[in-house]
């Protein structure tokens, strides 16, 4: 709290300027420019309104044993012979509603893909920040751990912190502790971007004159870093995280997909499309393809922003 | 009269941007004669460099030639069809740019940068078209062209290097070369070297030289006329003496002032006030009026052309045919 | 050229000591492997003798240099779940994903590159933004839905190719290739398409933006002032340039394939490697994990290596010598 009233001051006219420059600037601009772009900021706002509110506007809980019934399985969607209103996009094996299943695995998507970003650019940006500043023997460890598993895609890491996990939680985890699981896999798995983009960042701006002055002056290192070079690197960072928020669904999916992710118990895009792919060859398309098409509608959406963003922010790329 | 390497008529040259079209040249008029040198001077920003740039014919989209015309040896080449443009450079009008550090492609060597280029406008083969670039390299004081030929562009100065471009821009003998600011990334001790290069091979093929530059030592020193350009326009033309000795446009005068003269004191150095507006801001009548020190109320209503003053022409109310004596006095008065 | 070489060599080593630090931290720490070799009727003095025998008492060091040393012979002992040795199980599946990777490699350069170059050179055009909004697609569906996708209209809905498996194989003696019979090759190109897809979407982005990028050079506005045609340009000059840089990129994307082969052989249930790690996860079996995590890595490694040398060949700059650098 401390640190909030020493910096306030600092940052908010800062902040309030960046609104006002926010609303005339060409980030702004291009934003009202694109079609595209617009459509795609209304899919996601729809989908995280969808999430936050899955509990009253999804016909049912898909996940609540009470409400469902082997009776009700393999419904076709309502428009087709034998659809039931009450499922308008049919129902799967254990005849849960495919509507409200694709509701709350959207909410179990958005959930974890935040939550890996947000674990993800911690780690990063404060690795980052420090391999910059401090330089020297830290910085070289921390560059060479980065690289190193920057060759490898994030899905095999978040397959192996997986597996690792599973090995000494012991078998399938369940509940929360699965999503913690997978929360961490995909997390520990993308940080090296942020780390990278940082460093650099803090490498040019350590350089520069104030950061130089505020030294000389004696303020502590810490808090240059914080004050000085954390604001600088911000548009990167959220241009990243935009485009990683849209491979960390892809991650959740796939996982789940391949079955070492969300438990079948509970609600995930990834586990209803391998759960529906079973039934491919049986006809009952509905329990796949409609998850399918909503986990990609979801990240295409947040890709465009992703794309949007990047292009906005760096013009030269336009 | 005789015809006119190049002339140019009213050439004006626009970017559309979301905030408006910007006028980066404005309704410019020129000519340059055969075997004659002619200086652009100005801040950057100034249109030279696109003016150059739209005489070639590569300006980079938006920005696009929307009036006048561009008449190289009385053919118009303004509005010619891309491949036809194409044909023409190399062959009739070479270029050179600021960087040679950047204008060689670093996977190439030196000798396929040349025999490219050579056998592109002539119908040599490969191996005349090499006798013929080792040719070139002697002719611009390359050492040991026959070894230096295989040799990359990191391997050469930059120095060098721009003797290798300035090989490039002139092996086809164009009629005319446009140098945008060939000297300014060079060292000082090798831009002189360069200048009396390109003075001499320009002279001994009847090259006409467009020199586009920002240095004003070099203008006195290489060009026949000189063409002074601020915020998009012509503002004086005239001889390089004239212009240099006796300057007809207070902006002019402004810029030989800012140039220090052997023996005078640095204290003395004047300095024009501001700096040049942006495209986006050109100030209505005269755009240099808030920076002069003689502007008078016709300056900042009516936007003047270029009007004769002695030897040189000057777009400038001074030399207006009835010059408003209480206007000028009225004018110093109201600038405070 | 040697020393470069030497350095990267070098280089290369850690990289894979510290991997196989990895595999041995995992392979030692998590559970137990004396438990995963024998029954719960085993007494404790037995499991004592085994721990002894099997050097699970001696110092770590020790224990990692034999693992180490195990690991480049290729020996990962005996797999908990399949009870076979893990290197024959390997050896088994390895034609398979590497075929599977070879034909999506293929697929996303020959389709990348060029679809790249024109975007680039042809901005404006409607294939341009067909090819672009189509890549943008590619991205945003994950492999697996892709691979569903595929599975739907051609063998669900249309019936032409088959759903799974390798078709037919011809046994070459130490490897077994699909490549040989009509039925290998049915079954080779969904799961090839599936895999490149999103490398193909990659390269082709990454080309194009790196050529706008060399299009905006003075080498290249110099060399259109010199009057060569739009070809020489384009392909001569501004190709060459853009390759440099694409080559590292695409070099590691293509390692990644390898990686990525996992999620399509289980959509297509394909009989590689990726199979056989999955399963390993499911069921914690440690040493196939770390002889796939070292596998994996050998490969990358050794794409690293090759695209370092290919990178020497293509940029002169990186070529030092000394004969001519003394000039200037």
């Amino acid at each position: 709290m401390a640190a909030d009233r020493t910096t306030a001051p600092i940052h908010r006219p800062g902040l309030a300027g960046a609104i006002h420059r926010g609303l005339d600037s060409d980030v702004f601009h291009s934003f009202k420019q694109s079609k595209v772009t617009m459509l795609a900021g209304a899919v996601t706002a729809l989908y995280f309104l969808a999430a936050l509110l899955a509990p009253w506007i999804a016909p049912h809980d898909p996940y609540d044993l009470a409400n469902i019934s082997l009776m009700d399985s393999f419904l076709p969607p309502m428009w087709m012979d034998g659809g039931d209103a009450r499922f308008p996009l049919g129902t799967d094996d254990q005849g849960r509603g495919i509507l409200s299943t694709i509701i709350y695995g959207a909410r179990a998507s958005l959930l974890v893909g935040f939550a890996a970003v947000l674990l993800a650019a911690a780690i990063g940006v404060t690795l980052g920040l420090i391999a910059g500043y401090l330089g020297g023997t830290v910085d070289a460890v921390i560059m060479r751990v980065a690289e190193v598993q920057l060759s490898f895609p994030a899905i095999l890491i978040a397959l192996l912190i997986d597996g690792v996990a599973r090995g000494v939680l012991g078998g399938d985890a369940e509940g929360n502790l699965a999503f913690a699981v997978i929360i961490v896999s995909i997390g520990l798995s993308f940080w090296v971007q942020y780390a990278r983009t940082v460093r650099g960042s803090c490498l040019v701006e350590k350089h520069k004159e104030y950061v130089q002055a505020a030294r000389v002056i004696g303020v502590h290192p810490g808090l240059i870093v914080v004050r000085h070079v954390l604001p600088n690197v911000l548009g990167p960072v959220l241009v990243i995280a935009t485009i990683s928020l849209a491979l960390a669904i892809i991650t959740e999916a796939t996982l789940s997909f391949l079955g070492v992710g969300v438990p079948p118990t509970q609600p995930s895009l990834g586990t209803m499309i391998r759960v529906g792919n079973d039934f491919l060859f049986s006809g009952e398309w509905w329990i796949t393809l409609f998850p399918g098409a909503a986990l990609a509608v979801l990240v295409l959406a947040v890709n465009l922003l992703g794309d949007w963003l990047r292009d906005a922010l760096n013009p030269k790329l336009r | 009269m005789a015809r006119p390497v190049l002339q140019v008529d009213n050439l004006t040259v626009e970017f559309p941007t979301r905030r408006g079209t910007l006028r980066a040249v404005d309704d410019i008029s020129f000519r340059i004669d055969a075997g004659e040198v002619l200086g652009v001077v100005g801040e950057s920003g100034a249109g030279k460099s696109m003016t150059g740039t739209a005489v070639i014919g590569l300006l980079e989209p938006p920005g696009r030639i929307s009036g006048g015309r561009v008449q190289l040896e009385g053919a118009r080449i303004d509005h010619l069809p891309h491949d036809q443009m194409r044909r023409l450079r190399g062959q009739r009008i070479g270029m050179i740019f600021q960087d040679p550090l950047t204008s060689l492609n670093p996977l190439y060597t030196i000798g396929f940068h040349l025999t490219e280029t050579i056998r592109t406008h002539t119908d040599r083969g490969e191996a005349e078209a090499r006798a013929r670039a080792i040719e070139l390299l002697t002719e611009v004081g390359i050492p040991a062209p026959a070894q230096r030929i295989d040799q990359y562009p990191h391997h050469f100065s930059g120095g060098m290097r721009q003797r290798v471009v300035i090989a490039l821009a002139l092996c086809a003998e164009p009629r005319l070369v446009i140098a945008d600011e060939p000297t300014t990334a060079l060292d000082v001790s090798i831009q002189a070297q360069i200048i009396q290069l390109l003075k001499r091979l320009c002279r001994e093929h009847g090259t006409s030289v467009l020199l586009i530059t920002h240095d004003m030592g070099v203008i006195a020193e290489t060009a026949d006329r000189v063409a002074v350009m601020y915020a998009g326009r012509i503002v004086e033309v005239g001889p390089v003496r004239e212009v240099v000795q006796n300057a007809k446009h207070p902006y002019t005068e402004g810029l030989m002032d800012a140039i220090p003269k052997i023996g005078g004191r640095t204290e003395d150095l004047a300095q024009i006030r501001g700096t040049m507006p942006r495209l986006s801001q050109i100030p209505a009548g005269c755009a240099f009026h808030p920076r002069c020190p003689r502007a008078f109320d016709r300056c900042r209503q009516e936007r003047p052309e270029l009007l004769d003053a002695g030897a040189s022409r000057a777009a400038c109310w001074l030399h207006a045919g009835e010059p408003a004596g209480a206007g000028t006095g009225r004018g110093g008065g109201e600038r405070g | 050229m040697i020393a470069f070489i030497v350095r990267r060599l070098l280089q290369s080593i850690v990289v894979m000591l510290v991997v196989a630090l990895l595999a041995f931290s995992m392979f030692r720490y998590i559970g137990d492997p004396i438990n995963q070799m024998v029954g719960v009727e085993t007494s404790s003095e037995e499991r004592a003798e085994l721990r002894e025998r099997l050097g699970l008492n001696d110092p770590m060091l020790v224990q990692f240099g034999r693992f180490a040393a195990d690991a480049a012979r290729f020996d990962f002992g005996v797999s908990y779940q399949h009870k076979k040795p893990v290197s024959e199980l390997f050896a088994d599946r390895l034609p398979a994903t590497l075929e599977l990777a070879f034909l999506s490699a293929v697929f996303a350069l020959a389709c990348g590159i060029p679809m790249g170059v024109y975007t680039a050179l042809r901005r404006d055009a409607w294939l341009s933004k067909v090819f672009l909004t189509v890549s943008l697609i590619g991205i945003s569906l994950p492999t697996f839905l892709i691979g569903i996708l595929l599975i739907f209209v051609f063998s669900v809905w249309l019936g032409w190719l088959p759903s799974f498996g390798r078709g037919e194989t011809v046994d070459l003696g130490v490897w077994t290739t699909g490549l040989l019979t009509v039925s290998g090759w049915k079954a080779a190109l969904m799961p090839s398409i599936t895999l490149g897809l999103f490398q193909m979407t990659l390269i082709m982005r990454l080309v194009r933006s790196e050529m706008l990028e060399v299009l905006r050079t003075d080498y290249i506005k110099f060399a259109r002032a010199r009057g060569l045609s739009d070809r020489a340009v384009h392909f001569g000059h501004a190709l060459k340039n853009t390759l440099v840089p694409v080559i590292t990129i695409t070099g590691l994307q293509l390692g990644s394939i390898i990686a990525f082969a996992i999620i399509t052989e289980t959509v297509f249930q394909w009989p590689g490697m990726g199979l056989l790690f999955l399963q390993a996860i499911q069921n914690v079996d440690i040493p196939i994990m770390a002889a796939y995590l070292i596998l994996i890595a050998f490969f990358f490694v050794l794409i690293n290596l090759i695209v370092d040398l290919l990178y020497y060949a293509v940029d002169p700059r990186l070529r030092v010598d000394r004969a001519t650098s003394a000039g200037h």
